[in-house]
C-alpha cells in the first residue's frame, strides 16, 4: 500500500461549537493508482486532502505513506517528508514574482539542490509539462491551463511518491480540464506516480480515476472501482454524481415511448461496463448474424477502464438468429443484455 | 541666479540645509524600513491563524505601534530627548533627529507592512509549506518578495511623511530645510527663504514619489 489511512478525524472548534470536518476515514491507496475523492462543497474533502500532508493537523488517526508514518513526524522530519508529497491547487498558488522556471525551481531550492542540478531538472520538467519556450514568462502572462502546468511541474520537482490534487481542474474550462487530466494520466503512467484527486466533478473521476471514494458530511459513504460505482451507485449522492455524466435517467418514460413506437418488439438493452475488447460490438453483430440492428437510444461514456453506458437497440431478423445473437453477446462479451420487450 | 530673485538666500546655507534634509530622510528611511518590516512581520506572523500565532505578543506589539502612531511627532521628539541624549550624547543636529524620526515613522510603516503581507495570497504560503519550506524560507522567499510592490509603495508614502517630520524636527534644532526656513526665513522675516525652502521640500517629495512609483511599477509582475 502506498497510502494507508486509519481512523482519520479532524474536528474544528469555531465559537465553541465543534464541527467534525473529517469523520473516521479509513482508506488504502495502492501504488500507481489514481484515486478520486468526490463530494459536494462542505463534504470535508478539501480538509481531508490537507490532512494527508498535514497542512491541517489531524485530531486523531494515522496516515502512513510508503511505510512512513506521517502523523508522528515533527518539525524538520515533517518538512523533509513533505518533499515526497507533491500538491497542486485549484488556484495554482504560483509566486507571481517569479518566472515559470523560478517557480518550478522553488521546491528544489527548499530541498537544497545545487544550482546546476536545479537548472537541468527545471528544464526536464518544463519539457514534461509542455511549456518549452515559456521558461521566462511570469505567471500573469500565462493562461489558466498553463499555470496549472507550472503547478504540476513544481509539484513534481522533487520526484514525489504521491501527488495530491485539490480541485486541480475546477478553475479551468472543460477543454483545458481535459488537457490537464490527460497530462496527469501521462505522468501517472510515465512515473508510476500515485495520485489523489479531490473534485466535485464526476467528469474528472470518469476520465482518469481508477478508484473513487464519495464523501458526505466528513465520511466516505461509498468507495470502489470507478466502473462499479458507475454501474451500481448505492447512495443518493453517488447516484446524483453519476447522473452528472450520464444525464438524468428518464428511463421509464423513454422505454414506454419506445415500446409504443416499435410495437414489433425485439427491444434489448445492452449494458456496457468496461467493455474494451469489443468496441465495435454492434457492427460485429451485424456482420456475424443475418440481422439488422437499429439503435434507438443510448448514452456511452469512456472511463479509464473502458466504456460505460447503456444502449437500447432493436434487432430485426429471424427469431432464431436474434436469439443466437443475444446468446453470443452474453457468452463472449462482458456486455449485459436485457430484454425490454419481446416479439409477440 | 537664485540669489538675484531671492536677495536673502545664501546658496551655501541652502545647499547645506538641503543636504541635511536628504541626510535625515535617507538614513531615517533605512531605519524605518528595517524596523517597520520587523514590526509588520511580527504583527503578521503572530496574528490569529498566523505562522507564529501568539495573542499576547500580537497585542503587545499592536499596542506599542498604536501608541507611537498616536503621539504627535513634535511631542514625540521632546519625549525622546533623554533617549536621544543617552544614545548619541547630543540632542542637536541632523543625527540627533534620527532616533525620533525612526521611532515616529517605523510604527506607521509597520502597519503598512502588515497590510501588504496580508494581501499575499494565503494559498501561496500554503503551497510553500506543502513543499516543505520552513518559516524563514517562507518569510524571505515568499512573503517579502510577493509583497514587494506594496512594501515599496508603502515606504514611498512613509518617506513623504518623513520629509514632513524632518521639517518639524528642524524647527527644534535638527537642521535641514525646515530649520533653515524657520530660523533664517520666518524668524528674520526673510520670507523669500521660506518660499525657496518650501519649493525645495516639494521638489524633494516629488523626487521620492517618482522613484517609489518607478520601482513599485517595475517590480510588479502581477
Amino acid at each position: 500500500m502506498m497510502i494507508s489511512i486509519k481512523g482519520l478525524r479532524k474536528v474544528f472548534t469555531a465559537n465553541e461549537t465543534k464541527i467534525t470536518a473529517v469523520d473516521h476515514i479509513n482508506l488504502d491507496i495502492k501504488e500507481g493508482e489514481i484515486f478520486g475523492v468526490i463530494g459536494y462543497s462542505g463534504a470535508g474533502k478539501s480538509t481531508f486532502v490537507r490532512l494527508i500532508n498535514r497542512l491541517e493537523e489531524p485530531t486523531s488517526g494515522k496516515i502512513t505513506i510508503d511505510q512512513q508514518e506521517i502523523t508522528s513526524l515533527r518539525g524538520k522530519d515533517l518538512r523533509v517528508a513533505r518533499r515526497d508529497i507533491g500538491m497542486i491547487f485549484q488556484h495554482f498558488n504560483l509566486l507571481w514574482s517569479r518566472t515559470v522556471a523560478d517557480n518550478i525551481a522553488f521546491p528544489l531550492e527548499i530541498a537544497g539542490v545545487p544550482k546546476e542540478d536545479r537548472k537541468r531538472r527545471v528544464q526536464q520538467l518544463i519539457d514534461l509539462v509542455g511549456l518549452t519556450g515559456r521558461e521566462l514568462a511570469y505567471p500573469s502572462e500565462l493562461s489558466g491551463g498553463q499555470k496549472q502546468r507550472v503547478g504540476i511541474a513544481r509539484a513534481l520537482a522533487n520526484r514525489p511518491k504521491i501527488l495530491l490534487g485539490d480541485e486541480a481542474t475546477s478553475a479551468l474550462d472543460p477543454e483545458t480540464t481535459d488537457s490537464i487530466l490527460n497530462l496527469l494520466v501521462d505522468i501517472n503512467k510515465k512515473l508510476n506516480l500515485t495520485i489523489i484527486l479531490i473534485t466535485h466533478e464526476m467528469h474528472v473521476i470518469r476520465k482518469i480515476c481508477d478508484r473513487v471514494a464519495v464523501m458526505e458530511d466528513g465520511k466516505i459513504i461509498e468507495q470502489g472501482d470507478v466502473l462499479d460505482v458507475f454501474t451500481h451507485p448505492q447512495q443518493e449522492v453517488t447516484k446524483k454524481f453519476v447522473s452528472q455524466v450520464m444525464g438524468i435517467s428518464d428511463e421509464h418514460e423513454g422505454i414506454k415511448q419506445m415500446i409504443e413506437l416499435y410495437p414489433e418488439g425485439n427491444l434489448f438493452r445492452f449494458h456496457f461496463i468496461g467493455e474494451t475488447t469489443n468496441q465495435a460490438l454492434i457492427s460485429q453483430l451485424a456482420k456475424k448474424f443475418p440481422i439488422d440492428i437499429r439503435i434507438l437510444k443510448g448514452k456511452m461514456t469512456p472511463t479509464q477502464h473502458g466504456a460505460y453506458g447503456t444502449l437500447y437497440v432493436q434487432m430485426i431478423g429471424q427469431p432464431d438468429d436474434v436469439e443466437k445473437c443475444v446468446q453470443y453477446v452474453r457468452d463472449e462479451t462482458s456486455v449485459k443484455v436485457e430484454v425490454v420487450q419481446d416479439a409477440y | 541666479m537664485l540669489t538675484d530673485w531671492f536677495p536673502n538666500l545664501k546658496m551655501e546655507d541652502f545647499w547645506q540645509a538641503t543636504y541635511e534634509t536628504f541626510y535625515m530622510t535617507i538614513l531615517a528611511l533605512i531605519g524605518t524600513f528595517i524596523f517597520g518590516i520587523l514590526l509588520g512581520l511580527l504583527l503578521y506572523l503572530t496574528m490569529e491563524g498566523g505562522l507564529w500565532e501568539n495573542k499576547f505578543i500580537n497585542a503587545v506589539v499592536g499596542a506599542v505601534v498604536n501608541i507611537f502612531r498616536a503621539i504627535p511627532f513634535i511631542i514625540l521628539i521632546l519625549l525622546l530627548f533623554p533617549f536621544t541624549e543617552f544614545l548619541l550624547g547630543t540632542i542637536r543636529g541632523p543625527k540627533a533627529a534620527l532616533p525620533a524620526l525612526i521611532i515616529g515613522s517605523a510604527p506607521f510603516y509597520g502597519r503598512l507592512v502588515e497590510i501588504a503581507l496580508k494581501e499575499v495570497h494565503k494559498g501561496v504560503v500554503e503551497a510553500a509549506q506543502a513543499m516543505g519550506a520552513n518559516t524563514w524560507t517562507i518569510i524571505f522567499r515568499v512573503l517579502l518578495p510577493e509583497a514587494m510592490p506594496a512594501l515599496i509603495s508603502g515606504i514611498t508614502v512613509t518617506a513623504i511623511a518623513l520629509i514632513g517630520y524632518t521639517a518639524m524636527a528642524g524647527v527644534i534644532g535638527a537642521g535641514g530645510l525646515g530649520n533653515y526656513a524657520y530660523y533664517f526665513g520666518f524668524q528674520r522675516r526673510d520670507f523669500d527663504i521660506v518660499l525657496v525652502s518650501s519649493v525645495a521640500i516639494v521638489i524633494i517629495v516629488f523626487i521620492f514619489q517618482f522613484i517609489g512609483d518607478y520601482f513599485s511599477k517595475k517590480i510588479d509582475k502581477r
